[in-house]
């Protein structure tokens, strides 16, 4: 996973989340996350899609346990597309 | 990839870095105070990246910094209840982002899933207490109209179109519902085809097929809705077929969160409803000034000349032409067009006036500037010269520059972001929600040969001693007559659109205005004027209640193209002498100052009236009616009906 792709899955995750970036890394998930409840995780679902242009199958979707997990299911479907 | 994604590009690049800075200067401005460059930023932001995350972001500094401003930062407020089938949830953030860069601050409801027949048939429902200015109803085939939308060839065609009868009354019936417990703007979605018919082609090939009846149900909605003040139609399988109903869809999401909209058009949902908003609000714009050289045509006039600069029927001047013709739609709808160009006057109006390509002329322009000086000057005449707020201004230009030194200067003005490709040109006007209109009376289709008649009389006014001279030259004839079902909605939009000669500046929806008609103490006259250059159509109204003894001036307005000529004394008499008739002593009034209706400070002082009481809001104001003077000047020839008879007066007319 490049830097480049978790750094703006964190963008994305700051806004949805309303939380400044340097406090999400890697391992930020719905545990430390206060707000990540069912509704964010779909609008952080439409975010990533709207951003990166990829289609998230649902399987995909329950996979998005932390943002690392979203960061690394974004390059599996960027490098499929490819 | 579908469209709408495909200009953010997945490799991180110097527009995301100039958009998170933008986030960082938003904040740091918000930390130094500097709320309204905090605000212009938020709104940058917003037009380079509007994105579901930039939306987020947007929001919560709006939310912060209204708790921090209240009043200054004029922003309206506009309450929206959604009532739905489906989840749009995610759509919510976008549209109060984009609310929020046409100066609106939006209060979003979002009703329960499919309650919404409930919600509209108990009058104590969650919808009416919110008291929303607006309610949608998004509501897709497959719940509306379940029988139309799967199994449909299981029905037969007696069966099928008793389906599509029912889906029609249940609509009827609630709509009619909402209309008795609520007054709030109603737009009702239509309902989209399916995109595969259950019989495939074969469904074309009868008269009474799925595809077919739906578009049945959706005329009739479209009649149900010219039914009532204030009930419009959302054609919602247009939108879908504008942006091609298969990358709209998003089946997944449709199955696993009640979503069906894929996550890339749902901005192109939340546009759909500010078109719809944004002229319930009153934050149209009424005139609209373009940039003439790269704008109206190709190249530059005083460079290239009437042979070099490109415009006409075939490639490349035909994308001028579609502007052109776009720009004539909006005339058409009382939009005013006018010219604000750097350029020699000599070579412009050459172009304008000889050349065969053009479409608009120079007749089609209200107002020009046409000069070196900077175009927020020029602005700001125009809209002197023309009568308007600034902010009733949209500005045209290809130059990025020009565009955002307006901004800069007058934030108050609807810039629009032209594309670097002409060929965009005419469909990005369309699309900006400032020229919507959910209601064209034959005033505002008349509105640029008003304002054509204005420039005459403006000339003949300077050639007269004295004003009284000058008004009898006029040869006024107005028509005074109550509020009727003709009138209904040019009234409750004069009460939206007005701001100058308005006393109390109470903005009035037509359920509103048609509620208060029926009430006996209420009074409610309109007056229309025309003159020897033209007619100016219906310009003024006055809404004024029975209270004991005393008649209460509730409104009083006039258009800006009427004022000076002393129509609103004719008006005021009017309101003075029926007062008195129906046995009432005195005739009271507020004036309610704001930061555009100084023309009407003075009024009530002028005719007489006595000064009662102060406040923070305003000044009350009192005639005796007994001993009152105040009669219509006698230079207005004045009819007034009442509920229908004509009685000719010549005004002053008692003699």
């Amino acid at each position: 996973m490049t830097a480049s792709t978790l750094e703006q899955v964190r963008n994305v995750a700051s806004d949805i989340f309303g939380i400044p970036t340097d406090k999400i890394t890697a391992e930020s998930s719905p545990e430390t996350i206060e707000n990540w409840d069912s509704m964010q995780h779909l609008n952080l679902v439409l975010a990533i899609e709207e951003k990166f242009g990829v289609q998230l199958e649902p399987e995909d979707i329950e996979e998005m346990k932390n943002i690392g997990a979203v960061a690394a299911l974004v390059e599996k479907l960027q490098s499929a597309a490819r | 990839m579908s469209d709408s994604t495909s200009n953010s590009i997945p490799n991180s690049t110097s527009a995301e870095r100039s958009a998170s800075n933008l986030r960082a200067q938003v904040d740091a401005l918000i930390a130094e105070s500097a709320f309204d460059l905090a605000m212009r930023r938020l709104a940058d932001l917003w037009r380079r990246d509007p994105a579901s995350g930039t939306a987020s972001f947007v929001i919560s500094r709006i939310d912060e910094l209204r708790g921090k401003l209240r009043n200054k930062f004029p922003l309206a407020q506009f309450k929206l209840a959604i009532l739905r089938s489906f989840t749009v949830e995610p759509i919510v953030p976008l549209l109060r982002a984009e609310a929020f860069v046409y100066g609106i601050n939006l209060e979003v409801h979002v009703g329960d899933f499919n309650t919404y027949v409930q919600d509209m048939l108990d009058s104590d429902s969650s919808l009416y207490r919110f008291v929303p200015n607006a309610v949608v109803l998004a509501v897709r085939t497959d719940q509306a109209a379940p029988e139309l939308w799967r199994d449909f060839a299981d029905l037969t065609p007696e069966a099928a179109q008793q389906a599509a009868e029912r889906v029609v009354d249940g609509y009827e019936q609630w709509i009619g519902a909402f209309r008795k417990h609520s007054q709030a703007a109603l737009i009702v979605h239509s309902l989209e085809r399916p995109s595969s018919p259950s019989l495939g082609v074969l469904d074309d090939q009868y008269e009474a097929g799925q595809s077919e009846l739906i578009r049945q149900v959706n005329r009739e909605l479209r009649r149900i809705a010219a039914g009532f003040h204030g009930v419009y139609t959302l054609d919602y399988d247009a939108l879908v077929s504008r942006h091609g109903s298969e990358p709209w869809r998003d089946e997944r999401k449709w199955l696993t969160a009640r979503l069906p909209i894929a996550a890339g058009y749902l901005l192109q949902m939340a546009r759909e409803w500010m078109r719809f908003i944004v002229p319930l609000s009153g934050r149209t714009a009424k005139v609209l000034v373009v940039d003439l050289d790269n704008t109206l045509w190709g190249g530059v006039i005083g460079e290239d000349g009437m042979a070099g600069i490109k415009v006409g029927a075939e490639y490349p001047g035909a994308a001028y032409q579609a502007l052109h013709r776009t720009l004539l739609d909006l005339s058409r709808k009382g939009i005013l067009l006018a010219v604000c160009s750097k350029n020699n006057l000599d070579d412009a109006m050459e172009a304008l006036e000889n050349h065969p390509g053009m479409l608009v002329r120079a007749k089609h322009f209200s107002a020009m500037r046409v000069n070196w000086t900077d175009k927020a000057q020029n602005l700001r005449e125009i809209a002197q010269e023309l009568n308007v707020g600034i902010d009733a201004l949209a500005f045209l230009d290809d130059n990025p520059f020009e565009r955002e030194q307006v901004r800069a200067a007058l934030p108050e003005v609807t810039v629009i972001d032209l594309p670097k490709n002409p060929l965009e040109y005419a469909s990005v006007v369309r699309k900006c929600a400032a020229f919507e209109r959910l209601t064209l009376s034959a005033e505002d289709q008349q509105r640029s040969e008003m304002y054509a008649a204005q420039k005459q009389r403006a000339g003949a006014e300077q050639t007269f001693q004295s004003k009284e001279d000058f008004f009898r030259f006029l040869e006024q004839e107005a028509q005074l007559e109550p509020v009727s079902e003709l009138t209904l909605a040019r009234v409750a939009q004069l009460t939206q659109k007005t701001n100058q000669f308005n006393l109390t500046t109470r903005r009035y929806t037509e359920p509103e205005i048609a509620e208060m008609a029926k009430k006996p103490e209420w009074h409610i006259f309109s007056i229309k004027v025309r003159d020897r250059f033209g007619d100016h159509g219906l310009v003024g109204v006055a809404i004024a209640h029975d209270e004991g003894e005393q008649c209460e001036v509730d409104s009083f307005l006039l258009s800006c193209r009427v004022i000076g000529r002393t129509v609103e004394t004719a008006l005021l008499a009017h309101l003075a002498e029926s007062a008195a008739q129906r046995g009432r002593k005195r005739l009271v009034g507020w004036f309610l100052p704001t930061k555009k209706n100084a023309p009407a400070r003075d009024f009530y002082e002028h005719h007489g009236f006595e000064l009662q009481a102060t406040s923070c809001e305003g000044s009350l104001w009192a005639l005796d009616l007994k001993s009152s003077t105040l009669r219509a000047p006698d230079w207005i020839n004045l009819k007034v009906s009442v509920g229908g008879s004509t009685t000719k007066t010549t005004a002053g007319g008692r003699i």
